[in-house]
């Protein structure tokens, strides 16, 4: 299926981004009727090959890329992605872009209505022409008998099971005349297996058709089944390119995820005494939107430093969103035997537990309120701490005791501010971590979840982070459970780590386990 | 602002960032008019004491739309419930002939468990009104305003003072204080000096007193809490707070306000207008406060201050110095644009620092 | 996959007409108003308030909401209704000029609104009331302080005693049922103004074309959901924009349908009240603030004038006060808004709540 001249071909790809770089000297070529299958963890740089390619305005916003695009032997540089639709390539995301109140014919067709002319066309403009709804439909049909598959035009979007939504999407991206190259986001996350196996076969026949498709996936199987080629990323370097015969699973695995373990040596303290039933996870099941967990069974032992991981969007964010009440969960949670009340987060902090979000912005902090009033919040909330008692009625704010109570974290923890009275929006991304880890540790918990604490922050942070988490765990004994995406920080502080993969329990491996076999876990094997 | 340029601001720079053009204006036009008027005839001290009085009059029916405010449930525009909890605490007050300040303290006594109850039920509406609490808030005002009405012609009111002379049923549409409790507060204490100037301290003393306990609310416990479920409610309900209580125990806070204010309003006023009197008493508030530099999401007691001065005292001067420049009474006009104007400024404006 | 039909849900979304319907049922024979004249009293005031309401419907199918602007355009129709009557201009002509002279001050005033309300996304509603309170003062200041002295009125009865400022109220004599009766049936003993209804067949069908063209599409496809419209490279603002001008002009138009019915305009009062009574109407007919058709308008202003004229009787032999019924019905119209936007409120809670869990079945 492969001709002479690639259809795509991406040389020297570039890009940096605030001050990281995190696309280097990418390679890429793609033939007409390929399946090219793209594989990484997150952070890999999957998404910002694709966003450079189809032109997204991020790319232009961050200081643009280096290196050429060359489609069909010309070279392209686009800068919005209706210019890469022009130019033939189409993208099938993971979340849905369509109307649900819209049947799919006018999904398919939006802002591409077939029109017919009416005069007033020649006062008012070209919107005003009238909509040809039969031409349409038999393009729709047309499209659809393509596919292979069975909808009714007319349908609603918000009727459709999931399968059809996604098809519709194709159907769209292939409408667009002359679609050259389709690129396919985590198609089958959001499917069954039976339809799973329906899109696989239309994407096959559209190959055959000459199209050529990017797949990204992390479902391995799939990538094997169907891509002529594999192409690994990780961190930002390609490291793989292969044609699907000569790999197999375990090689693509150890590809993905084997890298340098970074300037942490590894350091487990045994303290941990492996008592029955510490905090135990039955069946947790949590509506995450993105990061789902469906049905979680995990053994945590007192005293230990968890960790968990998985690829993005496969649910380790949702379990300890779902155990502090963020989001809607299901199961049961016992602490020491005890049954602990979901969907509450009152409930969580009494039972001793505290969390570092890994919405740091949205979740984690009052950005207009002062580092002072961050840090003792929750103390105050919930156990009431920091407060006098004023002419024995009001309880008021003490702000004696939480100026004391700032100025010794501010110091512990090295924030860089002018005072507690600062307000935390003017702190950097990795002070502003340090006010959540001073947040939580006011509160002396007995378990602290802890969700990409070191993400986005410069590595001196990074380092003390890390390193203060270790000390409440081995001083104060504290059960820490650290969801993070990158797995060598994993491998540095914890003592096991689990990974979660399609919102359960892939498998659980002490922390130094040969890297494969977490890359392996990941991908679901 | 990218962090680098508010640093680098120059003090007068960052002064107006965070005063905000509009109240710049407004500020300079007032202050004009107080320079032009005695030009015209007009005498600055009269004046003075008349903005004085507006302000003490007004001042707590402003302060009530801190809590909505605070709590993100938006511009109270609902705030004729708490004003017809006021308007029923008078009545009944008078209904005994109570006079003086015990007349006055009684009938803020009787507004007051009223006030609590239809806090609580139009805090139950604007909960389930989520995202529309504005236009729900009018909505419910309104027809509470004409379900009173209604009321005010059944009430078995009976004082030959209040109700129609006829039929000796029924509450009149206007009942005047004299001789009950008018100007209790605004005379109580009062500074004069020479023949016009006149200080109302006792308003001034209730109104800072309203205005400290407000503002030591919002250090309580609660108070913090609440704040919290206005500036980030995903913050606040991770960390244990409920954004529903916290909602309706704002909005009972601002109804109560509505309802002492509306009594001290009264007083000041010299009248008592039922019937549909109330329905569109919210605009004046709403329009001080963001004239005092509030936004849809955040108030403070400073906002309630400057905004109560400058929007009454616009609202004594232009009248009295462009009616005598021009010759017309455009004060009617203005008042309507610049109270409208700022209402629309604030509701264009994005939430400040909020993560929506 | 068919859509669920359930006595229940259509019981719910149709919820406020039929509680005005029962509410009718019970108070029409209390009234003791006879049918032939209510009947009679209905079509006239489908003719007078039926275009005024009309003009609601396509904000709503962008998104915007209920449109209280609407305001602004009955103003430009106003305005236009002066100046034809400074003019000395009568019967057709003067409607028709009217309508000319509104136009281009609808258009702008449109264009002001819809441009505020893209600043204010999400508070459409509460922004586009305030608009209308903000216009009004505008336009008390073109009206009393502009008129007669920097913008020259020839006819000094329709003057202030003081030299300038228009009048408070006119007799429209020239002007009076004009449209009304240029065409007008018999039936029954009462005069149908079929030329009128006419004007309005007119304008729902535009309605009804409209929506079949790409910028009626583009406008539902902005009105449901933004993003996606926005990714397709769908021109959001303008669309929105424009979905503003048109309501406007249909109000002005419809504002003068309505003046020349009544033949009197109340300069400044006339119209205050046509933002908050056309909405009341639309949302009795069962529209909502993201749905609206032509048969809610049209039952809307059947169903909310019906209770207006039946009330104060009503109010008088039930409990034998007028004054009563007076405020009863003004109880019930704002009422009826906020029961009806709390309602809608919940409901699309309850409806969110319900897809993001059949989302997330979906993915099992």
């Amino acid at each position: 299926m492969t001709n002479e001249k690639p259809l795509l071909s991406m040389k020297g790809i570039q890009k940096d981004f605030l001050g990281n770089r995190v696309l280097e000297d990418i390679n890429l070529d793609l033939a007409q009727g390929e399946i090219l299958g793209l594989v990484g963890e997150n952070g890999a740089g999957k998404t910002t090959l694709m966003n450079i390619l189809f032109g997204m305005p991020v790319i232009q916003q961050t200081g643009g890329y280096k290196g050429t695009i060359t489609l069909d032997g010309e070279e392209v540089h686009f800068s919005n992605p209706n210019d890469a639709l022009m130019a033939g390539i189409g993208m099938v995301h993971q979340e849905f872009f369509l109307i649900p109140d819209f049947s799919a014919t006018e999904n398919i067709f939006l802002n591409r209505e077939v029109t017919r002319y009416s005069l007033l066309v020649e006062i008012f403009g070209d919107r005003l022409r009238t909509l040809d709804k039969a031409a349409m439909n038999e393009r729709v049909v047309q499209v659809i008998k393509e596919l292979g598959v069975n909808i009714n035009p007319d349908t609603l979007v918000s009727e459709m099971p999931v399968s059809y939504k996604q098809f519709t999407e194709i159907a769209r991206e292939i409408d667009r005349a002359k679609i050259k190259i389709l690129v396919v986001d985590e198609p089958t996350a959001v499917l069954t297996e039976t339809e799973a196996e329906a899109l696989l076969a239309v994407l096959k026949r559209l190959a055959a058709k000459g199209v050529g498709i990017i797949f990204i996936s992390h479902r391995l199987h799939e990538i094997l089944n169907i891509c002529d080629r594999i192409v690994v990323l990780r961190d930002g370097k390609l490291i793989k390119d292969i044609s699907s015969g000569q790999s197999d699973v375990k090689s693509i695995a150890s590809w993905m995820v084997g890298h340098e373990i970074g300037d942490f040596a590894f350091h487990h303290t045994e303290n941990h005494r492996k008592t029955e039933n510490f905090l135990s996870i039955d069946h947790l099941k949590v509506l995450m939107p993105g990061e789902a967990v469906k049905d979680l069974c995990l053994q945590v032992h007192e005293g230990e430093i968890l960790g968990i991981g998985g690829l993005a969007g496969q649910g380790k964010l949702g379990i300890a969103n779902g155990i502090m009440g963020l989001f809607p969960a299901e199961g049961s949670v016992t602490l020491k035997g005890k049954s602990l009340k979901l969907n509450s987060p009152l409930d969580a902090f009494r039972a001793g537990m505290a969390f570092i979000s890994e919405d740091r912005r949205g979740i984690g902090l009052l950005l207009t309120q002062s580092i002072g009033l961050n840090i003792a919040f929750p103390l105050m909330q919930v156990k009431g701490g920091l407060l006098k008692k004023i002419a024995g009625l009001f309880t008021w704010e003490d702000k004696k005791k939480i100026r004391e109570i700032t100025s010794s974290y501010i110091e512990r923890l090295d924030i860089k501010c002018t005072g507690p009275d600062q307000s935390v929006m003017e702190l950097s991304g990795g002070n502003q971590q340090k006010v959540c880890v001073a947040k939580v540790l006011a509160l002396s918990p007995q378990i602290l979840f802890a969700s990409e604490p070191t993400r986005g922050i410069d590595i001196g942070a990074k380092h003390l982070v890390l390193s203060v988490l270790r000390e409440i765990n081995e001083k104060e004994g504290t059960t820490i459970i650290m969801t993070s995406s990158e797995l060598g920080e994993l491998r540095s502080i914890c003592d096991r780590i689990a990974i979660v993969n399609e919102g359960k329990i892939a498998g659980i491996l002490p922390a130094e386990a040969p890297v494969e076999d977490f890359g392996l876990l990941m991908l679901g094997e | 602002m990218k962090k680098k340029d508010r640093m680098h601001k120059g003090g007068v720079e960052k002064f107006i960032a965070n005063f905000g053009w509009p109240r710049i204006i407004i500020a300079i036009f007032l202050l004009l008019l107080f320079v032009i008027a005695p030009f015209i005839g007009i005498d600055v001290g009269t004046s003075l004491s008349d903005m004085l009085v507006r302000v003490g009059m007004n001042g707590i029916l402003v302060l009530a739309m801190v809590p909505m405010i605070q709590s993100g449930c938006g511009l109270n525009f609902g705030l004729p419930l708490g004003i017809i909890a006021g308007l029923v605490g008078a009545v009944t007050s008078m209904e005994q002939n109570w006079q003086g300040l015990f007349g006055f303290g009684m009938a803020v006594l009787f507004a007051i468990p009223l006030a609590v109850l239809l806090g609580v039920m139009y805090g139950y509406f604007i909960n389930m009104a989520k995202g529309d609490e504005m236009m729900i808030g009018t909505y419910v005002g309104f027809s509470v305003v004409a379900f009173m009405s209604m009321m005010w012609l059944r009430l078995p009111y009976r004082n030959p003072l209040l109700v129609w002379g006829f039929s000796g049923t029924g509450l009149r549409t206007t009942i005047s204080l004299t001789g009950f409790w008018m100007k209790v507060l605004d005379n109580f204490l009062a500074i004069r000096i020479g023949p016009r100037f006149f200080f109302p301290t006792g308003s001034f003393i209730f109104f800072a007193l309203c205005c400290v306990l407000v503002w030591a609310f919002f250090k309580t416990k609660t108070g913090i809490a609440m704040s919290a479920v206005g500036s980030n409610p995903q913050f606040a309900r991770a960390h244990g707070v409920s954004e529903d209580r916290m909602r309706i125990v704002s909005v009972v806070l601002s109804t109560v306000l509505g309802a002492v204010g509306m009594v001290v309003y009264e007083q000041s006023y010299g009248f008592i207008q039922l019937y549909m009197g109330p329905l569109y008493m919210a605009f004046p508030a709403v329009a001080a406060i963001l004239l005092g530099g509030a936004t849809i999401n955040s108030a403070t007691i400073s906002n309630v201050v400057i905004g109560t001065f400058l929007f009454q005292g616009i609202l004594t001067m232009t009248p009295s110095v462009i009616n005598g420049m021009l010759q017309t009474d455009v004060a009617e006009v203005i008042r309507i644009l610049v109270s409208n104007g700022m209402i629309l400024y604030a509701l264009t404006r994005k939430g400040k620092g909020t993560v929506k | 996959m068919k859509p669920k039909y359930s006595l229940k849900g259509a019981l719910i979304s149709n919820l406020v007409p039929i509680v005005f319907l029962m509410f009718a049922a019970f108070a029409v024979p209390m009234s003791g108003l006879s049918i032939p004249y209510l009947l009679h009293e209905m079509i006239s005031r489908l003719a007078r308030d039926s275009l005024l309401v009309l003009s609601l419907v396509i904000p709503v199918l962008a998104g915007m909401g209920l449109n209280f602007g609407m305001v602004l355009g009955a103003m430009a129709g106003q305005i236009g209704m002066v100046l034809v009557v400074d003019w000395g201009l009568g019967g057709m002509p003067a409607l028709l000029v009217a309508a000319l002279l509104g136009t281009p001050i609808s258009i702008g005033l449109g264009y002001f609104c819809g441009y505020i309300l893209n600043l204010a996304k999400g508070r459409e509603m509460v922004t586009s009331y305030i608009i209308g309170f903000f216009m009004n003062g505008a336009y008390q200041f073109l009206l009393l302080y502009c008129m007669g002295s920097i913008i020259p009125i020839t006819n000094p009865e329709l003057l202030l005693s003081r030299g300038y400022g228009i009048r408070n109220s006119m007799d429209l004599p020239n002007i009076r049922q004009v449209l009304d009766r240029l065409v007008s049936v018999e039936v029954f003993g009462m005069d149908i103004p079929i030329l009128t209804f006419a004007v309005i067949a007119v304008f729902c069908l535009f309605i009804v074309w409209f929506k079949t063209t790409k910028i009626g599409q583009d406008m539902r496809a902005v009105g449901r959901n933004r993003a996606v419209a926005n990714g397709a490279g769908i021109p959001v603002e303008k669309t929105r924009i424009l979905a503003i001008i048109i309501s406007t002009l249909i109000a002005c138009y419809g504002q003068i349908v309505s003046l020349q019915n009544l033949g009197t305009i109340n300069t400044y009062n006339s119209h205050e009240q046509v933002g908050i009574f056309s909405i009341a109407a639309l949302l009795v007919g069962g529209a909502t603030a993201e749905n609206a058709s032509i048969a809610n308008v049209f039952v809307g202003v059947f169903l909310f004038h019906l209770m207006f004229v039946v009330s104060p009787m009503a109010g008088k032999n039930l409990i034998g006060d007028a004054q009563l019924g007076e405020y009863f019905r003004v109880f019930v119209s704002y009422g009826i808004i906020a029961v009806s936007l709390l309602l809608h409120a919940w409901k699309k809670r309850h409806e969110m709540l319900e897809r993001r869990l059949l989302e997330n079945e979906g993915k099992e």
